[in-house]
């Protein structure tokens, strides 16, 4: 399932991004972007509400067009691709949002193997495996939540299915949108833990956007912190705390 | 504030309110040419279409054929009122299975769709945008307009004229039973009353009665009338749920404001082109 983590550092970026803008009209919601991510790293975008973090994801995935600069996955720039060429580059990512987005009216089941009826020529039998296979690496029990509908799962479960919805075509980047929002501390933890799962045992290239500092110190092996539409700082979570930066400094204290 | 700048921001409002209607329109066609595409190219869901067919046809039986049974008996006794001034009663079947398959039929079959599946679509679609699913399925690498529109279009357009057909049977149906048992007219009287007007109407291309190109034409236009516009409120739907219920009304208003305006329009069409 996974690559060789040993050739991480030697890998261009899976992910990157290079002095990528965006503005609405007058409103630059993003100024110069830079960043970039390789396989078996888990990027944390850090800031406050509203500084653009869900936007950069939008902007991976193509769901937004940047004003200017490249996005590039996998070397190519999902920015000047043609429809057909997006729709295949997004097949190389799974995304997790915020508020989970599983079908509502589809069973954990449909949910879960939706990408593989989609996108591959599995038959019932193999696809069926897969879907339990996922569900017990994201710890949960595949008979108790297989024919359950979203509506029946609690937040913390929700954000399972959603991850494992997210890794069953195994993807190389996941992205994951504010993950532990709303969510108690030991739920909180229980994602963590599976986030780290990901990283250590699919050497998968993760984009975590959040705004929980703790959350980033443990599944971090870089955080960036976005001010006013820019990147201010980029770098090991260590480098942030003995960043001297004023508003880092803020932002962790 | 001044007379000069009250009006500067009059235009102002005025031209953005222009604006924003010419965009809408091209944004709706735009999503007509998508739609259109979607219907004849791989990939297809038939399931989803399956579905939606169980949606807007099976489920909005009951209330067609309350709409059509009420408004056949409606329709006899308003007009046995006038006719029975000219001893005229023996017309009735006429004057009923005209209105009903002409007009009042497809019409009040499309408003009644439209009050029950297109507003469902309209709620569905907003609902799944608002949580984020739409863009869910964009990141699978699915077409939302593929997955979501086209069943629901293709669907539409099969379900509207039979559902249609429905409602013209039970209204004349129900303009029978005013018939016989108020006006005391014959079974028999009534039917071929019925028969000879929409027999008599003339012919498109020898063959095919008029009547039958009415009836069956206007439904396939409201269906896809409906499923477009409800499809296309639901899609642009922002806000939360507060923006699901405000999409779901304005579909409902637009597509009835859009039924009988195409109604009038074809109605013109066919008496100029085809009577």
């Amino acid at each position: 399932m996974a690559d060789d983590p040993e050739s991480t550092h030697l890998s261009p970026a899976t992910v990157s991004l290079h002095d990528v803008w965006l503005a609405f009209g007058d409103h630059e919601v993003l100024r110069g972007i830079s960043l970039d991510v390789r396989r078996g790293e888990t990027l944390c975008i850090l800031g406050g509400s509203g500084v653009g973090k869900s936007t950069i994801l939008r902007l991976i995935l193509r769901l937004l067009h940047a004003t200017a600069g490249d996005v590039l996955i996998e070397g190519r720039d999902i920015t000047t691709v043609s429809h057909d060429d997006v729709l295949e580059l997004r097949e190389r990512m799974g995304m997790v949002f915020q508020g989970s987005a599983l079908f509502d009216s589809l069973s954990v089941r449909d949910n879960v193997s939706f990408p593989l009826y989609e996108h591959t020529r599995q038959t019932e039998d193999e696809i069926d495996a897969r879907v339990r296979q996922v569900l017990s690496f994201v710890d949960l029990e595949p008979e108790d939540v297989l024919e359950l509908l979203p509506a029946e799962l609690s937040g913390g479960m929700r954000k399972r299915v959603a991850i494992a919805r997210a890794i069953v075509h195994e993807p190389p980047i996941l992205l994951f949108d504010e993950p532990t929002s709303g969510l108690d501390p030991i739920t909180t933890r229980t994602i963590d833990d599976l986030i780290l799962k990901l990283r250590h045992e699919l050497n998968v290239c993760s984009i975590v956007v959040t705004h929980d500092l703790a959350s980033a110190n443990r599944i971090a092996t870089e955080s960036a912190l976005l001010f006013d539409g820019e990147v201010i700082f980029n770098g090991t979570p260590e480098e942030m705390y003995a960043s001297e930066v004023e508003y880092v400094q803020a932002f962790i204290a | 504030m001044s007379e000069a700048s009250a009006r500067r921001t009059a235009f102002r409002l005025t031209r953005d309110a222009v604006l924003g209607v010419a965009l809408a329109v091209q944004e709706y066609f735009a999503l007509l040419v998508r739609v259109l595409r979607a219907c004849f190219t791989r990939p297809f869901y038939p399931g989803d279409l399956v579905q939606q067919m169980d949606t807007i046809g099976v489920a909005s039986l009951f209330i067609v054929v309350l709409t059509g049974f009420f408004t056949g008996m409606v329709l006899a006794l308003q007009s046995a009122v006038e006719m029975e001034q000219f001893g005229a009663t023996i017309y009735i079947g006429r004057l009923v299975g005209a209105s009903a398959v002409r007009e009042l039929g497809p019409v009040l079959t499309a408003l009644m769709v439209t009050g029950r599946a297109g507003a469902g679509m309209a709620a569905a679609i907003g609902a799944m945008k608002v949580t984020e699913q739409v863009d869910a399925l964009r990141t699978m690498g699915v077409d939302p307009v593929r997955k979501l529109v086209a069943p629901r279009f293709i669907a539409a357009l099969i379900m509207m004229p039979l559902l249609t057909v429905v409602a013209d049977l039970i209204a004349i149906f129900g303009g029978l039973l005013i018939a016989v048992l108020k006006l005391g007219l014959t079974a028999d009287l009534y039917m071929r009353s019925v028969y000879t007007t929409l027999a008599d109407n003339g012919f498109v291309f020898q063959y095919i009665p008029v009547d039958l190109v009415q009836g069956l034409g206007k439904p396939i236009v409201f269906g896809a009338i409906m499923a477009l516009t409800s499809c296309y409120y639901g899609i642009r739907t922002e806000g939360g749920t507060e923006g699901v219920g405000r999409s779901t009304t304005q579909a409902v208003v637009t597509t009835s404001i859009l039924v009988l305006a195409s109604d009038y329009f074809m109605t013109q069409l066919i008496i100029v082109f085809l009577l």
